[in-house]
């Protein structure tokens, strides 16, 4: 449950850029795979590239864009915090780079398909 | 909501950190505060109730408590604005020891202070003029809005880097030192620097506004501590810290 204090959107910012970045942490190692792939001959990269054709695999791509934009986006905010002098309206910086990276992921997926 | 009448089902939380939540029904007053309601159980219902409070106007810090959750001055707090369904959960701060009841030691708190050099040092001497300071400069500025902290806590009891990091010197004690960095008249900014740059210090904070969010006196703290940040990273770069 996530208790009273914490219900204020910059604690959902903070859970998500954690969250964000420990899945990209589990999930990137796999796109070098596929990337990687590539050095053990066309062919096998080939297999790799047409298998990631398949809808699920297009929509958890997505995921991934989302979750790269999400990191970066929101770690530039916080960058922004830190080393520039301060603004106040944090919540709102937080909600534009979370609706900017949905943005970005679905002209991803509609790029993809 | 609003007018004399009807109950409040309030439940307080009673003994120490091995305690429980006990249930009391105090009736329920147009305009009453959060304390009204604990003053009412302490006087009619149980005696033997341990809460701290003493300016009730907002001014001395010593009231606050959580409430339905959240960390809350309850001197103004009104019970209007944060009943649910005329249900109240009253419980001591966290983050801090219980004493007994409602009332939390505060010791760790101010120690925290201390150890942040929280205290200003001036240079001056009695025998020195009063120095004067425009209040239009960015460093006077940057005092004012801080300086109102009435060391209630709340923002250390809303801080979740202070619950899983103990040692955190926390919002409180860091903005105090933002006010004090840019106190033209203070004489220890640099040793001072150096006491919030540590393991414990200004670094550890995840910038979430938990602190800004609940502070009753509308300071911002996470500005305070992002100032302090920025002074460390200059002040590495030249090599002071
Ligand atoms: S902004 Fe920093 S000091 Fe304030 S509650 Fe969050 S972690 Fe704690
Ligand atoms: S900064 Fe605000 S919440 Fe924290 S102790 Fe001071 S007045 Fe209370
Ligand atoms: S009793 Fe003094 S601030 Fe609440």
């Amino acid at each position: 449950m996530i208790r009273p204090h914490r219900h204020q959107p910059l604690w959902w910012a903070f859970a998500l850029h954690r969250l964000s970045g420990l899945a990209l942490a589990v999930f990137l190692p796999l796109h070098f795979l596929v990337l990687g792939s590539a050095l053990n001959g066309e062919a096998v990269f080939d297999g790799v590239l047409a298998w990631s054709d398949f809808g699920l695999v297009k929509l958890a791509e997505m995921g991934l864009v989302f979750l790269l934009a999400l990191h970066l986006l929101g770690g530039l905010r916080l960058l922004a915090l830190e080393f520039l002098p301060w603004r106040d309206g944090q919540a709102t910086l937080a909600a534009v780079a979370g609706s900017a990276s949905a943005v970005i992921a679905f002209a991803f997926l509609f790029n993809a398909i | 909501m609003g007018a004399d009448g009807g109950n409040l089902s309030v439940r307080i939380w009673k003994g120490g950190a091995g305690g429980r939540l006990i249930e009391f029904e105090a009736p329920q007053r147009a305009n009453q505060t959060v304390l009204d309601v604990v003053t009412w159980v302490q006087r009619h219902r149980d005696p033997g109730l341990a809460y701290r409070f003493a300016c009730r106007v907002g001014m001395c810090g010593s009231c606050a408590m959580t409430v339905n959750g959240k960390p809350r001055w309850t001197c103004r707090t009104h019970v209007a604005k944060v009943a649910q369904d005329s249900r109240l959960t009253i419980e001591p701060l966290r983050n801090l020891p219980i004493v007994k009841d409602l009332a939390c030691d505060m010791t760790v708190f101010f120690e925290k202070w201390r150890d942040a050099r929280g205290r200003f040092e001036g240079r001056a001497t009695r025998y020195d003029d009063i120095e004067c300071i425009a209040p239009e400069t960015p460093a006077r500025q940057a005092v004012d809005a801080g300086i109102e902290c009435i060391n209630c806590a709340v923002c250390y009891a809303a801080c979740d880097v202070v619950a899983w990091k103990p040692d955190y010197l926390g919002p409180a004690a860091l903005n105090r030192v933002w006010t004090l960095q840019n106190d033209t008249r203070d004489a220890a900014q640099a040793e001072r620097l150096a006491a919030v740059a540590g393991e414990a210090g200004c670094h550890n904070c995840h910038s979430q506004q938990g602190c800004t969010t609940h502070c009753p006196m509308s300071l911002n703290p996470t500005a305070s501590i992002a100032g302090l940040k920025r002074a460390v990273f200059m002040a590495a770069l030249r090599g002071e810290v």
